[in-house]
């Protein structure tokens, strides 16, 4: 051992970089170069199966349609090319069916995507973007719109409004707060509990005080449903996402630093508060708007990086974009089921994604790899 | 000659009292130099300074002429690098990603085959090519110390700041990791600063001891100078003989003194 140390220090000179001494690669780099080709074979399969499920599954539902009807609508869609369409299908196929297949991956994208972080910055694996009280937050907004009235935005959109507007003051609070003691993970996870806690209440009480009516919309809201997306809703997701989702791949190195502690981070450059704050701000808010749409569909957050870190370990590099993949699969499906599998009546899909994705996610944490990812 | 390294009126305190005061201390160039000094005299909250880990009130760390608090996190990490005391508690990376963040310092946003080649040839140089790709968490205390100096490594900094790296180690591994970083040290001109226990192991690899007591260093020079019965005394309150054995002084404890205001801390 301590003549290799010798014969590979060669005075200072480092060796060629990118090279071995003998030109070709160990067994060891080789091995190296099938792990990260076996990552991105990974994400590439997970796009294919995705693009594949959403092809299937939007041929599902009451007026029966094939793969290749849709694709023809898509097209003549886009670019007008006189191809013969049958007008009720195209309108069922864009109006109402590409909208929530579009949302759905969308939301499981951001669902995932913010989850992973989170659970990056706050060093736990039980964060998820509703442990923060956001969800809470966007609930307590809806219960003020439909029990006293009180809105933000008029017209259509007042519900998502005071959705919107809530969880993101909720989780501004639970972040300013934690800001005030040094912004360390533990006291962003104390005082978002705590946040959550107060706005639980403040739910209970206004459900309790509700009349019958308003009790309905508010309990179908925390059930979460992804049937209520538009073009006009997802034309914002969209925005949000494209401004957030970049944001937040492009931290993934300070991520994968963070993991190892703060204080390493910051010994390696990275100002470990500040990325914390940021990235929190930056995905509350992306939860916050999806939220505001789609209600309370939590478990894809915890989930989602779950399963993406058995499947390719914990670089954020590949992480993030596998916890987004994941997360739009699982809640395709669990749409999917939910649209289907009552005949006629929708169930809120986040009541079939918990029935689903919970035993999923145990067998996983049971009978995976027995590696702990979390150490 | 400028020294290595500079720490001027350097001043830090947790919540209550200050911890170092007006702190001053300069390494030269090329140097293994050994901080020893009794539980909670002030080694790690000194080195966690250096490396801007924690914010100090006020005070100067030069890098040879340039000011680590003048300049951003990033610049100042491409100067000096860290080595925790504690393994990390960390989610499980791979050996080779833990030492590729390293490069983080030198990083646009992606890694190119240089910052991998840089890897391979720390993991390399600390013969531990074969753990590339296996588990962090799941290597031994020694595997993973060694993990932790390539991490370092990988930085290329001039300095390393090593916290009790020895500290849980068996005694082949604690000469295992002395004697890569006295050859490191040799061969690529760095200057090691490390806090021990081992008043022994220290004085046998280290050019230059440093005994703090309370925030504050009492005695600064070669190891014979440092290791006096005296010192020992006023520092650790024992009682101590110092035998010469080889080329460098070797500490007996005989047993504690347990004079009125020398309690330990
Ligand atoms: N995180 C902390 N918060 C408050 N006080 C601390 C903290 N870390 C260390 N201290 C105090 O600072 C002093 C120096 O500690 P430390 O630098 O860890 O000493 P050493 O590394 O020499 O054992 C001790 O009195 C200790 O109690
Ligand atoms: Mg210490």
């Amino acid at each position: 051992m301590r003549q290799a140390l010798l014969r590979a220090t060669p005075g200072l000179s480092w060796q060629a970089p990118g090279r071995t001494r003998t030109g070709k690669m160990t067994p060891m780099r080789q091995a190296h170069a099938h792990s990260v080709q076996g990552k991105f074979f990974f994400l590439g399969a997970l796009l294919l199966l995705l693009i594949i499920a959403a092809s299937f599954i939007i041929t599902l539902g009451q007026v029966p349609m094939t793969v290749r009807q849709v694709y023809l609508t898509l097209f003549d869609r886009l670019i007008p090319s006189g191809l013969d369409i049958n007008p009720i299908l195209a309108h069922v196929i864009w109006d109402i069916r590409m909208p929530l297949i579009t949302g759905t991956v969308i939301c499981g994208v951001g669902l995932g995507v913010c989850g992973c972080v989170m659970q990056a910055v706050l060093k736990n694996p039980m964060a998820s973007p509703f442990t923060l009280g956001i969800s809470s937050g966007a609930h307590f907004g809806v219960s003020l719109a439909v029990v006293f009235g009180i809105s933000f935005l008029d017209g259509p959109y007042f519900l998502v409004g005071n959705a919107f507007v809530c969880a993101a003051l909720c989780s501004g609070f639970i972040i300013g707060l934690s800001a005030l003691r040094g912004a360390t993970s533990e006291t962003l996870i104390l005082a978002g509990i705590a946040v959550n806690y107060l706005f639980q209440a403040a739910n209970q009480l206004f459900t309790y005080i509700a009349d019958d009516e308003q009790r309905t919309v508010m309990s179908y809201w925390g059930m979460g449903s992804l049937s209520d997306l538009n073009w006009n809703s997802l034309w914002f997701l969209g925005a949000i996402c494209l401004v957030c989702l970049p944001f937040l791949y492009g931290k993934a190195w300070d991520l994968n630093l963070m993991t190892t502690g703060d204080d390493c981070a910051r010994s390696m450059g990275v100002d470990a508060h500040a990325v914390r704050m940021a990235v929190m701000v930056v995905a509350s808010l992306l939860v916050a708007a999806i939220v505001a749409f789609t209600g309370v569909i939590g478990f894809v957050g915890l989930v989602a990086p779950h399963i993406a870190r058995i499947i390719i370990g914990n670089d954020h590099r590949f992480l993030i974009p596998a916890s987004g993949g994941i997360g739009s699969a699982l809640l395709l499906i669990a749409n999917a089921v939910s649209m289907n599998i009552l005949g006629g009546v929708v169930i809120p899909v986040g009541i079939i994604m918990s029935m689903l994705g919970i035993p999923l996610f145990l067998y996983l944490i049971i009978r995976g790899k027995r590696r702990e990812f979390w150490a | 000659m400028i020294n290595k390294l500079t720490v001027k009126n350097l001043t830090f305190g947790y919540a209550g009292d200050d911890v170092l005061h007006d702190f001053f201390m300069a390494i030269g160039d090329g140097q293994i130099v050994s901080i020893v000094g009794p539980n909670g005299s002030g080694k790690s909250t000194l080195i966690k300074c250096i490396d801007r880990i924690l914010e100090p009130r006020s005070g100067d760390v030069l890098v040879e002429r340039q000011d680590l608090f003048k300049m951003n996190r990033k610049d100042a990490a491409r100067l000096v690098a860290y080595v925790p005391q504690n393994s990390l508690r960390v989610f499980t990376h791979t050996v080779f990603d833990v030492v590729l963040m390293g490069r983080r310092p030198h990083l646009g946003w992606k890694a190119n085959e240089q910052d991998e080649g840089k890897v391979w040839e720390v993991l390399g140089l600390l013969g531990i090519e074969n753990l590339a790709l296996a588990f962090f968490s799941e290597l031994s205390g020694g595997q993973q110390q060694k993990v932790l100096i390539a991490r370092a490594l990988a930085q290329d900094t001039g300095l390393l700041l090593l916290d009790e790296p020895t500290s849980n180690l068996d005694i082949w591994h604690q000469i295992d990791v002395m004697e890569i970083l006295r050859t490191l040290v040799r061969k690529q001109r760095l200057t090691a600063i490390i806090a021990i226990h081992d008043l022994n192991m220290a004085a046998r690899y280290s050019d230059r001891m440093l005994m703090m007591k309370k925030g504050k260093i009492l005695a600064n020079g070669i190891p014979d100078d440092v290791l006096t019965p005296e010192n020992l005394g006023t520092v650790y309150g024992i009682k101590a003989m110092v035998k010469r054995i080889g080329d460098s002084p070797f500490v007996i404890p005989l047993s504690r003194v347990l004079a009125k205001g020398r309690g330990r801390m």
